[in-house]
């Protein structure tokens, strides 16, 4: 299992904040999974500047992804 | 403690006092206090009202701490305090604070400097406003990126 997170307005256009599913066939980085989960969730395909972080670490499109990660997908981020 | 993640409100007296308490070679305290913007002058529906944080639980925090470490790898420090709110905010409020202590000026207030730049580019929060003409998630900022970039 993988447990993807969305953040902010990202959250709000996918209407969930977590989901847990099942690693897709093919995908081993986190930009085939954004493709993958895009054809349920059109708002990662069409988000610019998407962020993502693999177990709470930031990352590019091309990092690892494998079963039992937690991967987070998110807009760049705006604190202080 | 030095990184706090919190909805509540924090005193910046005590803050910074704390951060040279009992420390007799401490000789310089630097600070940053960020408060919430009503950016009026943008126009009345533009006003902002209320500003709510999110934050993504506990890579928040991880993200803090590597900034901090990331600062004393660069400086000479002694104590260091971050504290960032999360939640509904008012305009006035503060949002977040950064204290550093070191034994000369120049390290304290380099690294409170280093370390905002790269809270608002590397820490996971997002400030969604209210204005009277609704809700609007806030942009990230070149400029943003272009103040961390210079510590490079």
């Amino acid at each position: 299992m993988l447990k993807v997170l969305y953040f902010a307005n990202l959250r709000e256009a996918i209407g969930a904040g977590a989901e847990s599913i099942e690693l897709p066939a093919g995908v081993a980085t986190v930009g085939e999974l954004r493709a993958a989960l895009g054809a349920r969730h059109e708002a990662l395909l069409t988000a610019k500047n998407l962020r993502a972080a693999v177990n709470q670490k930031m990352c590019g499109m091309d990092a690892p992804v494998a079963d039992g990660d937690e991967v987070a997908f998110f807009p760049p981020v705006t604190g202080g | 403690m030095e990184v706090s993640v919190q909805s509540g409100d924090f005193d910046v007296g005590a803050e910074i006092a704390a951060l040279s308490a009992g420390d007799v070679d401490a000789g310089a305290v630097a600070s940053f206090v960020g408060l919430v913007r009503q950016d009026k002058h943008q126009g009345y529906a533009e006003a902002v009202a209320a500003m709510t944080l999110e934050h993504y639980p506990g890579m928040t925090e991880q993200a803090l701490t590597e900034i901090v470490a990331q600062a004393r790898d660069r400086w000479q420090i002694r104590s260091v305090r971050v504290i960032h709110r999360v939640g509904k905010l008012l305009p006035g409020e503060r949002i977040v604070f950064v204290g550093v202590s070191s034994s000369h000026r120049h390290d304290a207030f380099a690294a409170c400097e280093f370390i905002m730049d790269y809270l608002k580019t590397q820490a996971p929060f997002w400030k969604k406003e209210e204005t009277p003409a609704g809700g609007r998630w806030v942009d990230a900022r070149e400029s943003d990126d272009r103040a961390a970039d210079r510590w490079k």
